[in-house]
C-alpha cells in the first residue's frame, strides 16, 4: 500500500498526539494543528552539529529516514563540528544560500531574524500540545511574539567528580554551596587530585563555567533594558572567588579549550571538572576506565550567594532560512521530528546529552535509566539565557562570540589584570556591542 | 583536385572579422579578457568589497550603512586590536627571521655534495606538504598542558618538575606558536633558496677560491649577492604567509591566553563571523593591508636593489 504525504502527515500527527497524551496523562488544550504539504519535488538540506553521543545521530537519522519514507521528501543531513555551525549558519544567512535548515546554537537566530522563516504556527502548536516549551529555551527561539526558531534542546553541563577522591579529601558528600566547593577544591589540591575548569577560549565549557561564576554571585552583563552592568561589586566578588578557585586547579587551565578537561579527567590528571554526560559515556565505553567509571559522579554546580542555581548551558534551535524553496517541506519535517514518537526516540538515543525542549518529554525514561543522567535532566528547566538580564539579540551573541566574559575572568585569575582592570575592560568591550 | 573559384566580394560582417583578425590591439584585448575578468571577479571585487565593508556597519544578516571611519576610530581605541597588531608584527618578524636563517642554512647544507641528497630534500619538504590543520593538531598535543611529549621527556630526564605551561602563559604561548610556524615555513624557504643556489655558476665560486677567498668571503661576496633576487621573492611570500596566518593560531589557542596570541587575521574572523560584525571584521582585515604593502615594497625596492645584488653597500 502506498501512503501519500497527506495521509502520512495526518496519521503521524494522530499517532504523535496519542503518544503525547500518554506522556502528559491528560488531554492538553493545544492550538489548531497546522498541516504542511511539502512542495512538489522538494528535497531538503539540514546542517547540524556533529553528535557528541552516537545515539543522538543514529536516532536523528532514523527519524529522518522515516520522514523520507513517508513523504518522499529527501533530507540530506550534513554535520559539522559544533563550533563551526555558528559561522556557517551566519554565512548562510548572509549570502542567502546553503542549507534550508540549521540546528544552530545559543542566540544565533537573533542575529539574523529577518532571514528566517516564521515558525509561529508550528511553535504555537507544539507549545500547546506538549505542555509548553521551557521558558529559557523559548526565549532563544522567540522574537516578540514570533517563533523565529524552534527550541530543540539544552545540553546539560554538570560538575563531574571522583567520589573516592572527594572522600579522601575529607568530604563525604559533594558540597552544594560555593564556599564549601572552594574548601573541597583546596582539600583536593592538597591531596594531589586537583580540579580543573577551562579558562581558555572554550566556547562551551569556558562560557558555562564563567557564567556560573558571574551569576552565582549576582553579577550580570547587562540590566533588563540592555544597559551594561558588568562593573559591579558582585562581579568583583565573582572574580575574587574565581581567583581563589583557580589557585586550586591543575596548572595550564588558561589554555584549555573544550576538549582539554575531558582528556585530563579521563587520564586521571584532574578529579573534578564540569562537562556534559558525554564524559561519562567516553569513560564507560573504555574498558580500561572501568574503575574510573564506577567512581564517577555528577552533580549540579554549587549554589552561590544568590541562593539559587543559575547556569548557562548550551542551547540548540532549529531554524529555517527564508531562502529555502521548500518552506512547507521544512515545516513538515520539523513537525514530524518534534512529534512525540520521534522526539522521544531522539531524546532516548541522545542518552541524556540533549535535554528536552518541551515539558511533556520530561517523563522520558532516559532520565531515570542511569543515576548519572539525573543532574542533566533539569537543564532546560533551570537554564538562564545568555546576555541575562537583557534582551537576546545581536549584542548578546557578539559579546559571547568575542569571549568578553571568558577573557575577563582569565585576565584576572592569571594576574594579567587586577579584577578592577579586567572588569573595566569587559565593560568597555560590552558597551561597544550594546550601544549599537 | 578542386577547381579554383573566385570568391565573391566579402560581406560586411566578413570584412569586420577580417579587420578584427588583422588588428593586433583588438586581438590582444580579446586574449587578455579572460585573465582580466578573472582578476576583476576574483581579486579586485572581493578586495574592493572588503574595503567597502570596512566603512559600513554591516552585520551578519543585515545590510549595513556607510559609517565612514567609525570602525577604524573604534579600533584605534580598542586594546585587543592593538594587542593583535603587536602580536602579528612580533609573530611575523621573529618567525620570518628564523625561517630565513634556518632555511638558508638548510639550503646551503643541501647544496653540498651529500649522500642521499634527493632523499634529504624530499624529507625537508614534509612539513610543507602536511596540511596546516593537521600539523597544528600535532603541535596542539605537543604543547598540551598535561600531555605534552616535550614536558614528559624533560620530566623523565629530571630537568623539570612539572609540565611546561606552553599555551597558558602569554610569553610561552607566543614562543610556542612562533616555533610551530617556523617548523612549518622552513621547507618553503629552504627549497626555494636551494633552487636559487643551484643557479649560481660553479665557475664563480672556483674563481673566488683561486683568488684566495675564504668560505665566508665566498658566501658574503659571491653567493649572497647572487641569491638576493630569490631571497627578495621568497621572503616576500614568507612574510605574507606569516602575517596572514590563521589556521595555526585558531587550532592551537584561538587567540588565547587572554588574547596574547590573537593575530589580526584571527581577530578579524572572531569579530566578523562568529561575532557577526562583518564591518568591523573587514576593517581589521583592511588594516592589515598597509603592513603587507610595506613588506612588499621593502622587498622589491630594498632587497632587489642592484647595488646590493652586486655586493655593494648603500
Amino acid at each position: 500500500m502506498k501512503i501519500n504525504r497527506r495521509d502520512l502527515l495526518a496519521a503521524s500527527a494522530g499517532i504523535a498526539g496519542a503518544a503525547g497524551l500518554g506522556l502528559t496523562g491528560s488531554r492538553p488544550a493545544f492550538a489548531q494543528e497546522p498541516s504542511y504539504t511539502p512542495e512538489a519535488g522538494a528535497s531538503l538540506r539540514l546542517l547540524r552539529w556533529a553528535p557528541f553521543v552516537q545515539g543522538d545521530e543514529d536516532a536523528w537519522l532514523a527519524n529522518t529516514k522515516k520522514f523520507t519514507e513517508a513523504t518522499g521528501v529527501e533530507v540530506r543531513v550534513d554535520k559539522e563540528s559544533w563550533e563551526d555551525i555558528r559561522p556557517k549558519a551566519a554565512v548562510t544567512a548572509n549570502v542567502g544560500s546553503g542549507p534550508d535548515m540549521v540546528l544552530c546554537w545559543f542566540d544565533d537566530a537573533h542575529q539574523y531574524p529577518d532571514k528566517l522563516v516564521d515558525l509561529t504556527d508550528l511553535g504555537t502548536y507544539l507549545d500547546g500540545k506538549y505542555g509548553g516549551f521551557y521558558d529559557g529555551l523559548k526565549g532563544y527561539a522567540m522574537r516578540g511574539d514570533k517563533f523565529i526558531a524552534l527550541p530543540l534542546a539544552a545540553i546539560g553541563n554538570a560538575v563531574c567528580y571522583r567520589q573516592s577522591h572527594i572522600e579522601a579529601a575529607g568530604f563525604k558528600e559533594f558540597p552544594n554551596d560555593t564556599a564549601g566547593f572552594l574548601d573541597l577544591c583546596k582539600a583536593m589540591k592538597a591531596k594531589g587530585t586537583p580540579a580543573g575548569f577551562a579558562h581558555g577560549k572554550a566556547v562551551g565549557d569556558g562560557n558555562n563555567y564563567v557564567h556560573w561564576l558571574l551569576w552565582s554571585h549576582g553579577g550580570k552583563m547587562v540590566d533588563e533594558s540592555g544597559v551594561v552592568a558588568i562593573n559591579s561589586p558582585e562581579t568583583i566578588a565573582a572574580i575574587n572567588y574565581a581567583k581563589a578557585l583557580y589557585e586550586t586547579f591543575i596548572p595550564g587551565t588558561e589554555s584549555w579549550q573544550d576538549i582539554n578537561n575531558n582528556r585530563a579527567f579521563l587520564a586521571g590528571q584532574v578529579s573534578l571538572t564540569a562537562n556534559g554526560v558525554s564524559l561519562y559515556y567516553a569513560a564507560k565505553k573504555d574498558e580500561k576506565l572501568k574503575d574510573l567509571t564506577a567512581d564517577l559522579r555528577a552533580t549540579l554546580f554549587p549554589v552561590g550567594p544568590v541562593g539559587t542555581g543559575v547556569e548557562l548551558y548550551q542551547t540548540t534551535q532549529a531554524v529555517v532560512f527564508n531562502h529555502t524553496k521548500y518552506p512547507n517541506a521544512c515545516k513538515a519535517y520539523l513537525k514530524f521530528m518534534y512529534e512525540a514518537e520521534q522526539m522521544n526516540a531522539w531524546i532516548t538515543g541522545s542518552s541524556a546529552y540533549c535535554c528536552q525542549p518541551l515539558k511533556a518529554f520530561a517523563s522520558n525514561p532516559v532520565w531515570t535509566a542511569d543515576p548519572m543522567h539525573a543532574p542533566y535532566a533539569k537543564a532546560s528547566e533551570t537554564l538562564r539565557p545568555n546576555g541575562y538580564a537583557g534582551p537576546l539579540g545581536y549584542a548578546s551573541a557578539a559579546v559571547m562570540a568575542d569571549y568578553v566574559l571568558v577573557d575577563m575572568f582569565a585576565a584576572a585569575v592569571t594576574g594579567a589584570s587586577t579584577p578592577e582592570e579586567a572588569v573595566a575592560q569587559a565593560e568597555k568591550r560590552a558597551n561597544r556591542y550594546y550601544k549599537v | 583536385m578542386s577547381s579554383p573559384s573566385s570568391p565573391g566580394p566579402p560581406s560586411r560582417s566578413g570584412a569586420l572579422l577580417l579587420r578584427f583578425n588583422n588588428s593586433r590591439n583588438a586581438l590582444g584585448f580579446v586574449f587578455m579578457l579572460p585573465a582580466a575578468i578573472f582578476l576583476l571577479g576574483f581579486l579586485t571585487y572581493p578586495l574592493g568589497l572588503g574595503v567597502w565593508l570596512g566603512f559600513t556597519d554591516t552585520r551578519i544578516g543585515r545590510a549595513g550603512d556607510f559609517i565612514g571611519l567609525q570602525n577604524y576610530i573604534y579600533l584605534m581605541d580598542d586594546e585587543v586590536f592593538w594587542l593583535s597588531v603587536f602580536n602579528t608584527v612580533i609573530y611575523t618578524l621573529v618567525a620570518s627571521i628564523l625561517k630565513f636563517a634556518l632555511g638558508l642554512w638548510l639550503a646551503l647544507i643541501l647544496n653540498e655534495k651529500l649522500p642521499f641528497k634527493s632523499f634529504f630534500r624530499a624529507i625537508v619538504l614534509l612539513p610543507w606538504v602536511v596540511p596546516t590543520v593537521l600539523s597544528a593538531l600535532a603541535f596542539w598535543w605537543i604543547y598540551d598542558a598535561q600531555f605534552s611529549i616535550l614536558s614528559w621527556s624533560l620530566m623523565k630526564l629530571g630537568l623539570i618538575q612539572q609540565p611546561i605551561n606552553f599555551l597558558g602563559d602569554p610569553f610561552n604561548a607566543r614562543v610556542s606558536v612562533i616555533a610551530a610556524n617556523v617548523w612549518r615555513g622552513i621547507p618553503f624557504v629552504a627549497i626555494s633558496l636551494l633552487a636559487g643556489l643551484q643557479t649560481i655558476p660553479v665557475s664563480l665560486q672556483e674563481a673566488a677560491s683561486l683568488d684566495g677567498a675564504t668560505p665566508w668571503k665566498r658566501f658574503r661576496y659571491v653567493t649572497l649577492p647572487m641569491l638576493t633576487p630569490i631571497i627578495a621573492v621568497v621572503m616576500t611570500f614568507s612574510v605574507l604567509f606569516t602575517f596572514t596566518d590563521f589556521q595555526l593560531i585558531y587550532v592551537l589557542t584561538k587567540g588565547g591566553p587572554v588574547n596574547a596570541t590573537h593575530l589580526m587575521a584571527t581577530l578579524s574572523f572572531q569579530r566578523g563571523i562568529p561575532g557577526g560584525q562583518l564591518g568591523e571584521g573587514a576593517a581589521i582585515a583592511v588594516a592589515m593591508i598597509p603592513f603587507l604593502l610595506a613588506s612588499i615594497l621593502f622587498s622589491f625596492f630594498g632587497l632587489q636593489r642592484r647595488k646590493w645584488q652586486q655586493g655593494g653597500k648603500d
